[in-house]
């Protein structure tokens, strides 16, 4: 049984009784630091923050809709070696469910950090969510929250949330140690706690926090929630089949790909240190070139891209959690997370594996049993 | 399409596959000479993208043989073969490449008459399967 509690919200005021809620982790959590995506004097961004002074929590917002890495990268940098003390991370659900496939991957680890995921509602691109939030700062995380709540929705003038978004059947972290709950939750009073795990509970425990119930009003909320998502993402799923259905298809999809690698350095699991496609095996000869240009009368410069996108589906589609990065970082507006999302529903489907849901589920290609898959040899050993 | 002759890339294992290639040769068993054969130290170090490449490069399909379960010379590379041979038949197909176009066997050193059958019924399966597109659908 889930351990839970509230934070009061006083006045309305969201933001301010999350970021009180973040200032007594520091205070009274036993904690070296909290990470968490704060709104920067500089530009109006919102990006991940270290903090260690409870003081300088007073941009915190981990409700902007708008995520502009997915910070499972950076918990990866602060965990990948021992950090010298725990520190609480401040998490999307698709930043949780990366970082657990990091953790898998040995490029991070749970060790050192409380997980602390908050419900989403989904983000806008990094292009429109400085048109989204103007100058006005947390003020539109507010607006954003209003019209989720009261049933406008997420679009705003000609943009809406990012299809990976739209297409996320997770939007709650069901395996953070502590969850913010804000989905069929009266905001207006509270915002849930619940602590998944032993760990969640004993910080639970030092914060002193008023007990709270999960309102039966949540499951119903969520499952409504997660059908809409569902729902498109299977039309996406359909859609994109149908847009890549053949090599010419792909081509055509991925015309537009100048081998910027862009996709894979803003993927969160995309793990090697260094890709392949960096590597001297791609640096072909010049002659090379001439080669190939020469056997078919044409070749497209730069070279290797459907290649590239294949093999990196190789690669990680068993372990992407649909966070959507790639696509966002995307210079000429591929739709690259509407392919990954579609094959690795595949992928994952035929190891019986699902990216991100728990750090005991081991990956893929990681492993191997003696008797499995007899059906693509015949049935014979 | 009669007179189509498929270009089968076949990556086989230099203790088991290749071996019993090389006896099919000395035992003077007749295959069909669709095959291109690639000997690698072992099946577990077929890449997934050396058969990507083979597929895009216009190869009307891809074998991958290798040692017995149990057999491998290196304990376990043809487990770690077969699970990537898994994964290459869930994403090949997405994009239109028939998944009988990759076939992974296991064939022994001694097996020289299972290596010359196995590659005489793949030539047939591909002839009858017709060629790859993939070469007038891709400008590299």
């Amino acid at each position: 049984m889930a351990k839970t509690a509230k934070i009061e919200v006083k006045d309305q005021d969201l933001l301010g009784s999350l970021r009180g809620f973040f200032r007594s982790l520091l205070e009274k959590g036993e904690l070296q630091a909290v990470m968490v995506p704060q709104h920067l004097p500089m530009k109006n961004t919102v990006m991940p923050t270290l903090v260690t002074d409870p003081e300088k929590i007073n941009g915190a917002d981990p409700l902007a809709p708008v995520f502009p890495i997915n910070a499972a990268k950076v918990v990866s940098k602060l965990t990948r070696r021992p950090l010298g003390g725990q520190v609480a991370a401040v998490l999307r659900p698709c930043e949780i469910r990366a970082f657990i496939e990091l953790v898998k991957l040995k490029q991070g680890s749970m060790e050192d950090v409380v997980l602390v995921g908050v419900d989403c509602y989904g983000a806008y691109s990094n292009d429109n969510y400085p048109r989204f939030v103007g100058d006005e700062g947390a003020a539109s995380t507010i607006r954003f929250y209003q019209n989720v709540t009261s049933g406008k929705g997420t679009a705003y003038e000609d943009f809406d949330i990012s299809p990976a978004c739209k297409a996320c059947e997770y939007p709650v972290p069901d395996n953070a140690d502590l969850l913010i709950g804000l989905v069929g939750v009266e905001t207006s009073d509270h915002l849930l706690v619940k602590a998944n795990t032993p760990k969640g509970e004993e910080l639970l425990g030092r914060l002193g926090l008023p007990s709270g119930q999960e309102a039966a009003e949540r499951a119903k909320a969520i499952e409504a929630l997660v059908a809409e998502r569902i729902a498109y993402r299977d039309q996406m799923f359909d859609e994109t089949s149908h847009a890549t259905a053949d090599i010419q298809k792909l081509t055509s999809y991925l015309a537009n790909c100048v081998n910027c690698y862009n996709c894979r350095v803003a993927c969160p699991v995309c793990y090697c240190k260094e890709c392949v496609f960096v590597t001297d095996v791609f640096d072909h000869e010049p002659m090379q070139y001439l080669r190939w240009a020469r056997r078919k009368g044409i070749i497209k410069m730069p070279t290797d891209t459907v290649f590239y996108h294949i093999t990196r589906l190789a690669h990680m589609s068993t372990a992407c959690i649909g966070c959507g990065q790639c696509s966002n970082a995307c210079p000429n507006n591929i739709p690259v997370m509407e392919i990954f999302r579609t094959v690795a529903n595949y992928t994952q489907k035929a190891f019986d594996y699902q990216a991100g849901r728990s750090v005991e589920d081991e990956p893929p290609l990681s492993v191997f049993r003696e008797a499995e898959f007899r059906e693509l040899t015949g049935g014979k050993d | 399409m009669a007179d189509f002759e498929p270009t089968i890339i076949a990556f086989v294992c230099n203790w088991c596959t290749y071996t019993a290639a090389d006896l099919a040769g000395t035992s003077r068993l007749a295959y069909p000479p669709n095959v291109r054969m690639i000997r690698m130290m072992c099946t577990g170090m077929v890449d997934p993208k050396y058969v990507i490449k083979a597929f895009l490069e216009g190869a009307d399909a891809v074998l991958i043989s290798g040692c017995h379960p149990g057999d491998c010379h290196y304990i376990n590379g043809n487990y770690k073969a077969r699970r990537r041979v898994k994964l290459l038949k869930e994403i090949l197909p997405r994009f239109g490449i028939d998944e009988k176009r990759l076939k992974l066997t296991w064939i022994g050193a001694s097996e020289g008459v299972d290596f010359a059958e196995t590659v005489k019924e793949m030539v047939a399966e591909i002839k009858a399967l017709g060629p790859s597109n993939i070469k007038e659908q891709m400008v590299l």
